[in-house]
């Protein structure tokens, strides 16, 4: 277009879109339906895939190497462990515990039943340990062998199989999640397409007049983006009422039943806005996306 | 204001609709097109209006060399020329008035000199008191008439008509033709493909027969020259 588009025209192609919509009746019910339906399981998969990662971060900040030092080892190399392991470079903390702090940390733990374990007071048969934070999650495995071949280390533990499980658990999650989330979002990009392709049949003698009276293609197109992208917003409106609501109930009930440690789900505010506003912009994309596919191939202006 | 220079077409599937044409119209001619069905001549006219391409040669309109105009520039060639069909293309839920707008509208004109016009070509038509009637509404021979100032509202240098009085009886076609007479003599180019022996010898004007994809005859003051 070689002029700046007239205020009337932006009109004129706003009032084309929206009676497009009126004027295909049920396949615009049908498409808006399936922008509906996917963004109801994207909305859905996001929050829980997002809030997993959540409690992921929240696991893997709370990943923690216990190094056991040897019970020979006197203050002053017990000392020297300390300095060297925070000479490492992927540590980020370290905390040492006697072996008394060991102990009582133990039977407060074990509650009613730790206080059997009183008896030990007198000869305390625990380890002292440093409690070692590596700055990168990721890294907590090759820091937990380096240290083990530091002097006067007895051992080293970490919950290795919780975290390499919850690291595969989410891999995959991500995957196949992302996998059925772009099935769908192709399948009401199609959909919106056919709608698309049936206005510009049902109007395809007006186009051709158009064409013929020397409208520009751009003149001819506008009014089907409109359309795709009208459909698009219409199907995000009932995703993102049930995500607002949804996740509003979600938070005030279930999260009192559910009394886990790492059972912690993100804020309404920002997060249920800020997903709401991703499904809106999906929403736009999936049906400018249709129409632009659709104007593509059956309007050949 | 239409040059023609070894202008050949074969479509894609192998028909050659045209081959070695070579005519030139100047402004303000009339020009009838004869010739027999499937002779050439919805391809003649489609190739000035850019609705098809040459497949060879040259071809000029209103100064624009098509085989150089680029696809984006080609409504603006479209803006130049006023088609009419046989089958009127009306829009049928449009008003008279509204039919004629909108190919005003199309082309971004601003409301007021659209009213204007409008109402200038629709005297012209000699329709006035039909603004407010739907197509279906109206006779043939006025249909065509509303397409003919939808044809011309824009200003055309070039008008064409695609056998226009093909639907219609011999009363309605006279009807037809007077308005066409009286687009050609405020000097635009008018070219008309027509099966109509009555009219081409009775109104005289320049007849280019075509027959089998070629220029078989080319005469002013001519005359049908078939049978029926």
């Amino acid at each position: 277009m070689n002029t700046a588009m007239k205020a009337r025209t932006v009109k004129r192609h706003l009032r084309q879109g929206v009676k497009n919509i009126f004027r295909n009746g049920w396949m615009t019910v049908a498409s808006i339906g399936a922008v509906t339906v996917t963004l109801l399981l994207v909305a859905a998969f996001l929050a829980v895939i997002l809030n997993l990662s959540h409690m992921a971060d929240k696991v893997e900040n709370d990943v923690e190497l216990k190094v056991l030092i040897d019970v020979t080892a006197n203050a002053d190399q017990i000392q020297e462990l300390g300095n060297e392991i925070e000479k490492l470079d992927k540590v980020d903390s370290v905390v040492f515990s006697s072996k008394e702090d060991e102990l009582n940390q133990l039977i407060k733990s074990m509650g009613e039943e730790g206080k059997s374990w009183k008896l030990f007071k007198q000869d305390n048969p625990l380890n002292p340990a440093y409690t070692v934070k590596a700055k990168n999650p990721q890294d907590t495995e090759p820091l937990a062998k380096q240290i083990e071949d530091l002097p006067h280390v007895h051992q080293v533990n970490y919950g290795k199989d919780v975290v390499n499980k919850l690291f595969d658990f989410l891999k995959y999650a991500r995957v196949v999640g992302l996998i059925l989330i772009v099935g769908l979002v192709f399948t009401a990009i199609f959909l919106i397409s056919n709608t698309i392709k049936l206005t510009i049949m049902a109007r395809s003698r007006e186009i051709g007049i158009m064409k013929l009276v020397g409208a520009t293609n751009g003149f001819i197109r506008w009014p089907f983006f409109i359309e795709g992208f009208l459909l698009g917003v219409l199907g995000s409106a009932i995703p993102i009422a049930v995500l607002m609501t949804g996740y509003h109930y979600l938070l005030k009930y279930v999260i009192q039943k559910v009394n886990l440690p790492f059972f912690e789900l993100l804020p309404f505010n920002p997060f249920a806005w800020e997903l709401s506003l991703l499904v809106l912009a999906i929403g736009a994309v999936i049906g400018v996306w249709g129409s632009v596919m659709s104007v593509r191939k059956f309007l050949k202006v | 204001m239409i040059t023609m220079k070894d202008i050949s077409k074969t479509y894609s599937n192998g028909v050659t609709a045209l081959s070695g044409i070579n005519v030139n119209i100047d402004q303000g001619e009339f020009v009838y097109i004869v010739g027999p069905s499937g002779a050439g001549k919805s391809s003649f006219i489609r190739l000035i209006y850019r609705e098809v391409k040459p497949t060879s040669g040259q071809i000029v309109v209103a100064n624009k060399d098509l085989s150089k105009l680029k696809e984006r520039k080609v409504p603006y060639l479209r803006r130049d020329i006023g088609v009419v069909f046989q089958d009127f293309k009306l829009l049928p839920k449009l008003t008279i008035y509204e039919n004629i707008a909108f190919a005003m509208e199309v082309i971004e004109q601003s409301p007021r000199i659209i009213r204007k016009r409008v109402m200038e070509v629709l005297e012209l038509v000699d329709l006035k008191n039909k603004a407010r009637s739907l197509p279906h509404e109206l006779s043939g021979g006025e249909q065509q008439r509303v397409s003919i100032a939808r044809a011309i509202v824009n200003h055309p240098k070039i008008v064409i008509a695609d056998e226009p009085t093909g639907n219609l009886d011999p009363d309605t076609s006279w009807e037809i033709m007077r308005v066409f007479e009286e687009i050609n003599s405020r000097g635009t180019t008018l070219i008309m493909a027509t099966h109509s022996k009555e009219i081409v010898n009775t109104i005289k004007h320049r007849v280019i027969a075509i027959e089998s994809g070629r220029i078989v005859r080319d005469e002013y003051r001519g005359e049908y020259g078939y049978e029926g």
